[in-house]
């Protein structure tokens, strides 16, 4: 078998995985709780009785839900089937530790974009244009990808107990929010403040869909997409092969 | 020497948990077609060296191979079906998409998959549950379903680690009804288990590992004659006879009342019922009832065991 079609079997077999983690995954309680209802509840609370046009609640409220959305599934995938005892059976199967790892990653990366989806037509029929629809379009992906990715790198610690890994992303995620520009457009931001966001990818697609939806980016619409491709990489390379060492010690 | 005739090659095989050696540099080999097992106490390295050979853990040294192919290498897996120790099927998933979800993960057409999937669980008597969560499934019914599991792709070669260990007696004769099947189709089969009956019913051959290293391999006959110290003679006399009489006669290695017999170690039985009947008769004491026992394999791991553990 070449290189080639050994690549594809695999991303086939990945694609099993991820068939097998939405069936399975998309309903349990820390899904629903972090991945849904925390998202538009933490918004809910900040938009009220503020007045917000709907183009300036939008780059916020979407870049919010994308987050908690694509890092809600990769996180508990890892444990919650070591806790199951279904993972020495995943093991065992004609798949690369990788493989398990992407078909995880690309079921967390489905479900944010999915659901991310919803408050984007809900923007666009209450009047949201988009003014760069491609390159929103290609942030949006990547975004996902970049979140799933990171999601599974919360999960790197071998416990068999999902809700440490949860706990582990939650310690992440929530200054995350804070420091990416969701509430405050990064302008706004005080020199310091600015200086740390750069370190949050969330902070490179919120300035995307600012741009997109109130033509308001801080930073060149390249330079996001680049820095989110950077930490996309970076991500999924750390997660597959810090994963690759922890799996066997899941057993 | 090169593979032929031999399917799972082991050789210098070793796990290190820290300080602890869990698999210590074990070498065995396993034919083509038999029926493999591999025995041992608790904590005695079986799991472990099971999780090494289907790629779940990486050894620490030694080279071990399936078929020719490296353990752990996706062609090894390929080829390779696998009941873990404890392990689960998809509770939230019905028996036929965990097998389909299986099937996939190893490739199979669909066609081909849906065919064997019908047919393995006609032959366990799932058929009627098929479409059932798993997890309203007994342990016997999960087992029965895993083992399809690890089946669906017709393996050349099938480990099984502890496959019916807490399992009802209707369960555990189906499980191995079924492997020896198998097993006569020709697959090779590597069996962990700490039944000896199971061992000594279905086994070609069976390595014992105790503390990480191997005490022996060799068939299950083969290693209760060796244990010729147990063979046993078991008598009763119609009248009182001091146990110590017994022991001076000549092959006696020990002596033990059980109830009202005497049972005579011994590793020549033949010489000494012939002993028996001339030296005792002759003293007025008639014999009520007289039996050999030959060593059982459970006799025979016993004294494996025993024997690690007083070196």
């Amino acid at each position: 078998m070449s290189k080639m079609e050994l690549a594809l079997q695999q991303a086939r077999r990945s694609l099993v995985i991820a068939r097998k983690d939405i069936r399975i995954y998309y309903s349990k309680g820390p899904v629903v709780i972090f991945g849904l209802l925390f998202p538009v509840f933490l918004f809910l609370s900040y938009m009220i009785n503020r007045h917000l046009s709907a183009e300036s609640m939008m780059p916020g409220l979407v870049g919010m839900i994308l987050f908690f959305t694509a890092t809600a599934i990769s996180p508990i995938v890892a444990p919650w089937e070591a806790q199951a005892r279904t993972l020495e059976r995943l093991m065992s199967c004609p798949v690369r530790a990788e493989t398990i790892i992407m078909g995880d990653i690309l079921a967390s990366f489905i479900f944010g974009l999915g659901i991310s989806l919803v408050p984007i037509i809900i923007g666009l029929s209450l009047g949201v244009g988009i003014s760069m629809p491609v390159v929103f379009g290609l942030a949006l992906v990547l975004t996902a990808f970049c979140f799933a990715s990171l999601g599974q790198v919360f999960s790197i610690p071998p416990t068999n107990v999902p809700a440490t890994a949860n706990m582990i992303s939650s310690v992440v995620k929530f200054p995350m929010v804070f420091i990416s520009g969701i509430f405050v457009p990064l302008q706004e931001l005080p020199t310091w403040a600015q200086g740390i966001s750069y370190i949050s990818p969330l902070t490179y697609f919120t300035d995307i869909a600012r741009r997109s939806m109130q033509d308001e980016g801080h930073l060149n619409a390249g330079i996001d997409i680049l820095a989110l491709l950077a930490f996309t990489i970076l991500f999924s390379s750390v997660a597959m092969w810090a994963h690759r060492q922890t799996m066997p010690r899941r057993i | 020497m090169n593979d032929c005739g031999l399917t799972i090659r082991v050789n210098g095989l070793t796990k290190r948990y820290g300080q602890l050696i869990a698999v210590d540099h074990i070498s065995f080999e396993v034919k083509r077609g038999e029926f493999f097992g591999f025995l041992g106490p608790n904590g005695a390295g079986k799991t472990t060296t099971v999780r090494m050979l289907t790629g779940v853990l990486r050894a620490d040294a030694g080279e071990s191979s399936i078929a020719g192919h490296p353990v752990g290498s996706l062609a090894a897996k390929q080829i390779t079906g696998v009941v873990p120790e404890m392990a689960n099927a998809y509770g939230d998933l019905s028996a036929w998409d965990n097998l389909m979800l299986v099937a996939n993960l190893y490739g199979l057409r669909r066609g081909d998959a849906r065919e064997k999937a019908l047919s393995l669980l006609q032959e366990v008597g799932l058929f009627n549950r098929k479409d059932d969560l798993v997890k309203g499934y007994s342990k016997g019914m999960k087992q029965r379903l895993i083992i399809c599991m690890a089946l669906i792709s017709d393996p050349e070669v099938l480990f099984l680690d502890e496959p019916t260990s807490g399992l009802d007696v209707q369960s555990s004769r189906l499980i191995k009804g079924l492997l020896r099947r198998l097993n006569e189709k020709g697959k090779t089969i590597f069996l962990t288990t700490h039944d000896m009956d199971e061992a000594n019913d279905l086994c070609d051959r069976v390595a014992v590992i105790n503390k990480g290293r191997l005490a022996a391999v060799d068939a299950p006959e083969k290693l209760r004659m060796a244990t010729s110290a147990m063979h046993s003679v078991e008598v009763s006399f119609d009248k009182a006879v001091d146990s110590r009489e017994l022991a001076e006669l000549p092959g006696v290695i020990t002596v033990s009342k059980v109830g009202d017999k005497f049972r005579l170690q011994t590793a020549n039985p033949g010489d000494l019922v012939a002993t028996l009947v001339n030296r005792l008769c002759s003293k007025d004491l008639r014999i009520v009832s007289l039996n050999t026992s030959s060593p059982s394999l459970e006799d025979a791991f016993v004294a494996l065991i025993g024997k690690e553990r007083s070196e």
